[in-house]
């Protein structure tokens, strides 16, 4: 009798879990935005489809683009990217855009079903995960739905999408590494704070410095992985300060640890920013980052480009007048900032968040 | 003879000693202080030097255990209530940071993300915050004790969706304080060596200290924990101490934001207080604590607490990769969790009888 209700109450509780997990990311990705396709309802695909199918069917003359993108709340450049594709994608500008934010592949996969079946004419995907995507970008191209990639590449076949819009993470570092160079310090020890690691991010801004290390003869006092965040950073740099080891250059793969190891140094008094001890670089150029460059507390800081929308209209307008595309990955733009030579409006205009 | 007597007392109070609960992380803690003592004494050394604004401050390895490892306390304590009444574990902590971080910004900053001067005072925007994280809270414990989810289940639903209510909060800017103030709670005040985070976190280990002392609330949060039909024939409604051990947890969370943002004047929702909860369980877990209810030890969490930051210290002093840091704490989850089986206590309880067998004879 007891085991009995106990087996009872343990699957009511899966049922529950499974509810309430479905509860959970719904919410997760429809908090805060207008999403117009919420992921989490993709379970109804076929019913949503049809209802979708025919509203859409009204809207003429526009081009109708469904956009995958990861959760916006992940991080400021997330944040910026979404607002940037909201601003451009609009009736003004001629165009019918529905939204599906998830940072879960799978997820994406069905949001990506879906606007296929809805008959959208451009899909846009900025992938959780890059594996998974062959079926689906094949039945996309069998529905004639032309697929740009945005922010990631995909592994799948080059044939089966236009254009992929990307940031070269190893430049970025190539970037920062190079302007390390030319700082011309006599001795380089350096703390280098790695992102999350396996992070396209991480893996390409830690490969030039690596790189750096080895031709340069480079000192490198830590390599730890901060996970991106601001705590953890503060106590490797922390670690290091409490060793009493020397160094001169801290090289964090994000704003958000170059700020923790700030915290870091001014509770032990070590001054930094330009022409002091210790050499502050960060990424992402978030705009309190750009501000302490502007304020000479940092030194330098590499910018991720969050700003797609004109890259992918540009392509778009090509396809439409039948134009063929020169290539197929277009990277993007992206800057280094020197505190030394950063201006106002640059704060203004690249600063993100 | 009389020495027979002497080392029966003496196992005594050995066994005193072994089954006392803070036994295990203080077993722990030695553990970690003679390995850092021969790898490196250097490692308890502490200084008094000025930091940047010229404000004489303590530095080491040892302030810095007791600076990190304040957060990890607060949620021990409550942490360790939730434990003890539902018989399982809020998993999310760490979210509820962020919202209560979030929260606390929103209040100071009022509209603007980037105030020259705060919109409110801090006191304001921290009971704000508080009550905010408590409402969540006592959601958690309304659906563990009203709706019977288990509460790993019914946290879930936190866990998964509270990073984007944080980021909501603040329509998803990132407001930066200035007001140098602010910084008081996740570092120094001025002319004090100590950080801040330890003083407040003494402040709560001594009103917990007081409330347990003076009011009922251990005899009934363990006595739900035990067996909450028996509870509630007592007279005990196990759903009220339920909902309360949360909403206790939820001004814990309060108080950990407040650190946690003011260290950084700033916010980062998908990163702050990350995977903390998991350290709060095993913080609890260490201190010897039931994870299915019942009794517990709150010493024991809060020294446990402090053992994990000792333990991640430790491992960044040897720049050990901080991505393998799980790993070490999994490495002492199973040995816990091995330790607390059953069947390894018979056999552990068999083996000194004999030994003590062996003694006698």
């Amino acid at each position: 009798m007891k085991k009995k209700i106990i087996s009872m109450v343990l699957t009511a509780c899966l049922c529950f879990s499974l509810t309430a997990c479905g509860g959970g990311s719904e919410e997760a990705s429809s908090t805060g935005t207008a999403a117009q396709e919420d992921s989490a309802d993709s379970g109804d695909t076929a019913e949503g489809a049809d209802d979708a199918a025919q509203e859409d069917s009204t809207s003429g003359g526009l081009i109708k683009v469904g956009i995958i993108n990861n959760d916006p709340n992940e991080s400021g450049y997330r944040t910026a990217n979404d607002a940037d594709l909201k601003a451009n994608f609009t009736e003004e500008n001629g165009y019918d855009a529905q939204f599906a934010y998830s940072k879960k592949n799978d997820e994406q996969i069905s949001s990506a079903q879906k606007f296929i079946q809805d008959g959208v004419d451009y899909l846009l995907i900025s992938a959780a995960d890059t594996a998974g995507w062959d079926s689906v970008l094949q039945d996309a191209q069998d529905q004639g739905t032309r697929v740009i990639l945005f922010d990631r590449v995909i592994d799948a076949d080059e044939s089966l999408y236009e254009a992929a819009i990307v940031s070269d993470m190893e430049k970025e570092g190539e970037t920062a590494v190079n302007w390390l160079k030319d700082q011309g310090l006599d001795e380089y020890n350096i703390i280098h704070l790695q992102g999350q690691m396996g992070t396209a991010a991480q893996i390409g801004r830690s490969a030039a410095l690596d790189k750096a290390v080895e031709d340069e003869g480079w000192n490198i006092v830590t390599q730890q992985t901060g996970d991106w965040n601001a705590d953890n950073a503060q106590q490797i740099v922390q670690s290091v300060i409490d060793s009493k080891d020397s160094f001169n250059v801290i090289y964090a793969e994000n704003d958000d640890m170059a700020k923790g190891a700030v915290a870091a140094l001014d509770k032990a008094n070590i001054s930094h920013g330009v022409d002091k001890d210790v050499i502050i670089m960060g990424f992402d150029c978030n705009k309190w980052a750009l501000e302490e460059l502007f304020n000479k507390n940092w030194n330098y800081d590499g910018q991720c480009n969050p700003f797609q929308s004109e890259y992918i209209m540009d392509v778009i307008d090509k396809l439409e007048n039948g134009e063929a595309l020169t290539e197929k990955k277009i990277i993007m733009e992206e800057k280094g900032f020197d505190a030394s030579t950063i201006t106002q409006e640059d704060v203004d205009q690249y600063g993100i968040g | 003879m009389s020495k027979d007597r002497k080392t029966s007392t003496g196992s005594g109070i050995l066994t005193k000693i072994v089954r006392n609960q803070c036994f295990i992380p203080l077993i722990a803690l030695l553990l970690l202080v003679a390995f850092n003592l021969i790898a490196d004494p250097g490692f308890f050394k502490i200084t008094l030097a000025d930091n940047s604004a010229g404000n004489p401050v303590l530095s080491g390895f040892l302030v810095t255990i007791l600076d990190s490892g304040s957060e990890l306390a607060i949620l021990a304590i409550g942490m360790t209530l939730v434990t003890a009444a539902s018989g399982g574990q809020d998993i999310s902590v760490g979210a509820a940071v962020a919202i209560a971080g979030s929260v606390l910004l929103r209040v100071l900053c009022g509209s603007n993300s980037r105030p020259e001067t705060l919109q409110a005072p801090i006191i304001v925007a921290f009971l704000v915050s508080c009550l905010v994280a408590m409402l969540f809270g006592a959601f958690n414990g309304v659906l563990v004790a009203y709706f019977n989810i288990q509460p790993m289940i019914a946290t879930l639903i936190l866990y998964t969706a509270g990073r984007s209510i944080a980021a909501w909060v603040n329509n998803n800017e990132l407001p930066v304080i200035s007001e140098p103030s602010f910084k008081y709670f996740g570092e120094f005040i001025p002319g004090i060596p100590i950080p801040t985070p330890f003083f407040i976190a003494v402040a709560c280990m001594i009103v917990i200290g007081l409330v347990l002392k003076f009011t009922d609330l251990r005899l009934y949060t363990e006595a739900v924990g035990i067996n909450q039909d028996s509870a509630r024939l007592n007279g005990l409604d196990p759903k009220v101490v339920k909902v309360l051990s949360f909403v206790i947890l939820g001004v814990c969370v309060a108080v950990v934001g407040l650190i946690k943002v003011s260290r950084i004047s700033t916010i980062n929702y998908s990163v702050i207080a990350k995977d903390i909860e998991m350290d709060a369980i095993l913080a609890v877990a260490l201190g010897g604590n039931a994870l299915s209810g019942g009794k517990f030890n709150m010493a024991a969490s809060i020294i446990g607490a402090y053992v994990i930051q000792f333990l991640t210290t430790t491992l960044y002093k040897f720049h050990v990769q901080s991505d393998a840091l799980p790993a070490y704490k999994a490495v002492v989850v199973i040995i816990l969790v091995v330790l607390s089986a059953p069947k390894v206590r018979e056999w552990l309880a068999g083996l000194s009888k004999r030994s003590m067998k062996k003694e006698a004879v």
